[in-house]
């Protein structure tokens, strides 16, 4: 199938292989002679490490060695990727823990045995002598001593604009909240693996397991490891969920090269749960102490906002990125005209945290719309009519908001979001179900809808690469340095080059995350993917089109202009008899040997395309609940989640990553929770008790996918669709447990677990 | 560390002769030593249901059996079901209603679903949502995958009462 490619809900190229247990996971890539690495991990939450016994550890049979910080000691911390802020840099993590600990969790020693089981035996006899020191819990607290004169504050976001103080002196009414968001996760189904090896044949050392941004990992570790960027190279197989977490530089991942190098044999890591769960990175935990500052027709004059960020107990790769995006988001769909900012960001003794799908956004659009519902209550305006007073026109675009992040200013592109509020209305008939739930709540049930606005962002440069190549036999390779998560990656970057080069998709091979394919590549992250990748898909495609058809009228005999492609077929334009030529015999006959000799041979191109700005997609979440007095369990009746992203490459892709994403924002609205001890002990370290939805908590969703507002940004007008499913459900869910329990503002705290939501029946 | 045990394993019709330990688990064995990874593990823990495998036509948490209990019965994975060219009316099912994104939970959700087909084709709805409750995916949210599974228990009712008519 060619022609239309783009906008059609075809099926995935990715499925076969991953229906039949052919897929290649990380716990699926084996080397001859390979160890078996396990790390020891704290135990204590603060303690001074005093010494380590690996003695009984290292006589167990088959084990290879044992090491402890002192044997990575040329290891440097790992850096960071994005957000560098400065003062952070002394709050990175070792591989190994040196001489403190800082959380239940932290690798400590990592035992190398010939055999898994062994590995794990054997780290059970490590010997940890450590010295218990009160552990830092809370990020709102007075900070503590990470280090001699070493402070658990390291860094504040600070963010501005307009004239706030006067915008406070002049309000008619000032609203103030404060609200916190609980600490949760991805939480991938396959847990992280790595597997390095060393091949001494070639003095290339590999990183197998690999995810989400191989280039970048690729260059850290060489430098890490002083060898040459060429030296090392990663491979992406497949990915079993990424959500932010995954394909980070870790501490493991360090080791294991480490290992292979120094064995001269590949070692192989898989992590278990109960490790991912205290190991890998959490996520979202702030508190907001929010004001804000309205006049009499509930039109926003200024928000101030402090808040603070729990980034566990080291800084990692992200940096400052999670704080940085809440602040530079908050403001949202709405004018806004004065704003600060303040965001502290502190140390605990808790695992450290990075993003997770619509960091910083799920947290800061909870506390924006808190903030709307607020006003509404407060001067008595409906909650959908305040949002229509603050909202930016569709005239006012691009809207320049004074403030950046990710590097770049932010320049909303394009959107008409009283539109799609109208839309979203509409689909789900809010009069009418206002009327039900009004009758209902007279009938004694605590029933209720609730509304949340949100502006997500997507495609961040600044830059992608692609590579087209048609071989011989007309087959298409397309390689891009952008990574899969299990997205559908292939799928619509195979649409959008089969469409502009007329080849049927299921004839495109996409090979993404192999360091060895392509020199740069920015991986997958910040819904940049379709996007970036895809327009330089399309920049290439474009190219070798050209190519192709310039070739054939020389065949041909006929003039370009009256060429087309059609089925991997260089035909006639609307003639459908009549010469013709494949794809594969231009490509021999632009084979370097044909005679004559080609200009330029091979029947392929390079597309790059750069960007400064990122695409801004915008939404609409609503939610009908029904609440259990008794259990204080939320039921969820209805959700609709509307979500504007300028065109949809794959409409079925785009609804299973808006579906995908508002289940694990119902989690973290209702059910997730890493939730610690006060000896800093964490509690939820198995599914059994951190609770992710199943299909009996996940109701049905309602999708509607808009295209009013194409991005100005690029040729297709495509914006990234993966994280706006989960960007506003806390927000949601909070507005219609409130209408539910008759009480606005009732809900402050994510999530909204039965026992909280019990506690809040019991005050009302 | 402890004595190792001879057993022969049964996957999808085929022997293999292998040397265990008492304490490892199915899901070890199949993948390592058997060599069929597309049975996958999330948890270890008997939550995930991504290790489902059906032995002797049943479901089964393959990381919560050892081995040695499953020795000389008849084990069923992934890979028994169609190939990539010639994939199963399950198997199509989840491909055309997208009920997959990573597919690491996809292997245990069509072991799950091919046993309790097998055992109850009158399955209702609502009872088929709980035994989709019993394993987890974190990517596509359920709803495809409910979808996938209802359209071919529907079409299995319909062949029967098709072939009974
Ligand atoms: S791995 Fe067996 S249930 Fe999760
Ligand atoms: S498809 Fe990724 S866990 Fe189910």
């Amino acid at each position: 199938m060619s022609g239309k490619l783009i906008g059609r809900s075809v099926t995935r190229l990715e499925d076969p292989p991953l229906l039949t247990g052919a897929g290649r996971f990380a716990a699926d890539v084996s080397f001859p002679h390979q160890l078996h690495m396990r790390i020891v991990r704290s135990s204590y939450a603060h303690a001074r490490l005093l010494a380590i016994n690996t003695k009984q550890a290292r006589a167990l049979p088959g084990v290879y060695a044992v090491w402890t910080a002192g044997d990575v000691a040329h290891v440097p911390p790992i850096d960071f990727r994005l957000t560098r802020v400065d003062g952070l840099e002394h709050y990175r993590q070792h591989v190994l823990a040196t001489d403190r600990l800082r959380y239940v969790g932290e690798p400590v020693a990592a035992v190398f045995a010939d055999d898994p089981y062994v590995a794990e035996d054997a780290a059970d006899l490590v010997e940890v002598d450590a010295e218990e020191l009160t552990p830092l819990l809370r990020a709102d607290q007075e900070p503590g001593e990470f280090a001699p004169a070493r402070r658990t504050e390291p860094a504040i976001v600070h963010k501005e604009y307009g004239d706030v103080d006067a915008a406070f002196r002049a309000a008619h009414t000032v609203i103030t909240l404060d609200l916190a968001i609980g600490r949760h996760s991805g939480v991938p189904l396959e847990t992280r693996g790595a597997i390095a090896r060393h091949d001494r044949a070639r003095d290339v050392l590999e990183l197998h397991g690999a995810a989400k941004v191989p280039h970048w990992n690729r260059d850290q570790i060489a430098r890490m490891l002083g060898r040459a960027p060429a030296s090392v190279q990663l491979y992406e197989g497949h990915v079993g969920g990424g959500f932010g977490i995954r394909g980070e530089l870790y501490p493991e991942d360090l080791l294991v090269c480490v290992a292979a190098l120094a064995f001269g044999r590949p070692v192989k890591w898989i992590e278990d749960r109960r490790e991912h769960l205290i190991a890998a990175n959490h996520s979202r935990q702030q508190t907001h102490h929010v004001h804000a500052a309205v006049d009499a027709a509930g039109r926003i004059l200024a928000i101030d906002n402090a808040f603070f960020h729990d980034q566990g107990a080291y800084v990692r790769t992200h940096a400052a990125t999670v704080p940085d995006l809440a602040a530079a988001m908050l403001p949202g769909p709405y004018r806004v005209p004065a704003y600060r900012a303040v965001g502290h960001i502190r140390l605990t003794n808790k695992t450290p945290c990075g993003t997770y799908r619509a960091p910083g956004r799920f947290e800061s659009t909870f506390v924006r719309e808190r903030v709307l519902d607020a006003i509404a209550a407060q001067l008595k305006i409906d909650p959908i009519e305040v949002r229509r007073r603050n909202l930016i026109g569709a005239s006012e675009m691009p809207f320049r908001r004074p403030l950046d992040t990710l590097g770049t200013e932010i320049v909303l592109d394009s959107g008409d979001y009283a539109r799609l509020l109208d839309r979203t209305l509409k689909a789900i008939q809010w009069d009418g179900v206002r009327q039900q739930l009004e009758a209902r709540r007279r009938a004694g049930e605590f029933v209720g809808a609730g509304i949340a606005l949100f502006v997500e962002k997507s495609g961040l440069g600044p830059f992608d690469q692609v590579h087209v190549t048609v071989d011989t036999s007309g087959a298409v390779e397309v390689v891009t340095g952008a990574a899969s998560v299990g997205q559908g990656v292939e799928t619509v970057i195979a649409q959008i080059c089969g469409e502009v080069l007329g080849v049927n998709y299921t004839k495109i091979r996409v090979v993404h995350g192999q360091t060895d394919r392509i020199a740069h590549g920015l991986g997958a992250f910040a819904s940049r993917v379709t996007v970036m990748t895809g327009e330089a898909t399309r920049i290439a495609a474009s190219k070798v089109r050209a190519k192709a058809i310039e070739t054939a009228a020389e065949l041909l005999q006929a003039p370009a202009d009256a060429l087309d492609i059609v089925d991997g077929r260089v035909v006639r334009a609307g003639v459908a008899v009549g010469p013709s030529i494949a794809l594969g015999d231009i490509a021999r006959a632009l084979a370097p040997t044909a005679n004559p000799r080609p200009r330029e041979p091979g029947l392929s191109a390079e597309g790059w395309f750069h960007a400064n700005h990122m695409t801004y997609p915008y939404g609409v979440h609503v939610a009908v609940v029904a609440i259990d007095r008794d259990t204080g369990a939320v039921g969820v009746e209805r959700y609709l989640v509307a979500y504007d992203i300028g065109r949809a490459v794959n409409p079925m892709l785009v609804e299973g990553q808006i579906v995908g994403g508002f289940v694990q924002g119902l989690g973290g609205a209702l059910f997730e929770e890493f939730l610690y001890d006060e000896r800093g002990e964490p509690i939820c370290v198995t599914f059994a008790d951190y609770l992710m939805p199943s299909a009996r908590e996940a109701p049905r969703t309602e999708v509607l996918i808009t295209e009013d507002a194409p991005s100005p940004l690029n040729a297709l007008g495509v914006k990234g669709a993966g994280e706006g499913g989960a960007n506003a459900v806390g927000a949601a869910l909070a507005a219609a447990i409130d209408d539910a329990i008759g009480r606005p503002g009732a809900v402050t705290q994510l999530p909204i677990t039965p026992r909280r939501l019990r506690e809040l029946l019991r005050e009302s | 560390m402890s004595d190792k045990r001879d057993i022969t394993l049964t996957v999808n019709n085929r022997s293999y002769s292998i040397r265990v330990e008492p304490r490892r688990t199915l899901v070890d064995a199949i993948r390592e030593d058997c060599g069929q990874t597309g049975t996958h593990i999330g948890c270890e823990h008997g939550v995930c249901g991504a290790c489902t495998v059906l032995v002797d036509g049943a479901p089964v948490r393959a990381c919560l059996m050892f081995a040695v209990q499953a020795a000389n019965k008849e084990i069923r994975t992934v890979e028994g079901l169609g190939s990539v060219d010639n994939l199963n009316p399950l198997q199509r099912a989840f491909m055309e209603h997208h009920a997959l994104q990573c597919g690491f939970c996809t292997p245990g959700f069509l072991m799950l679903v091919t046993g309790v087909l097998e055992r109850e084709p009158d399955i209702g709805d609502d009872e088929l949502i709980d035994v989709l409750a019993s394993n987890l995916c974190r990517c596509t949210g359920y709803q495809n995958i409910i979808k996938a599974v209802r359209a071919v228990a529907h079409d299995m009712r319909q062949a029967r009462s098709n072939a009974s008519a």
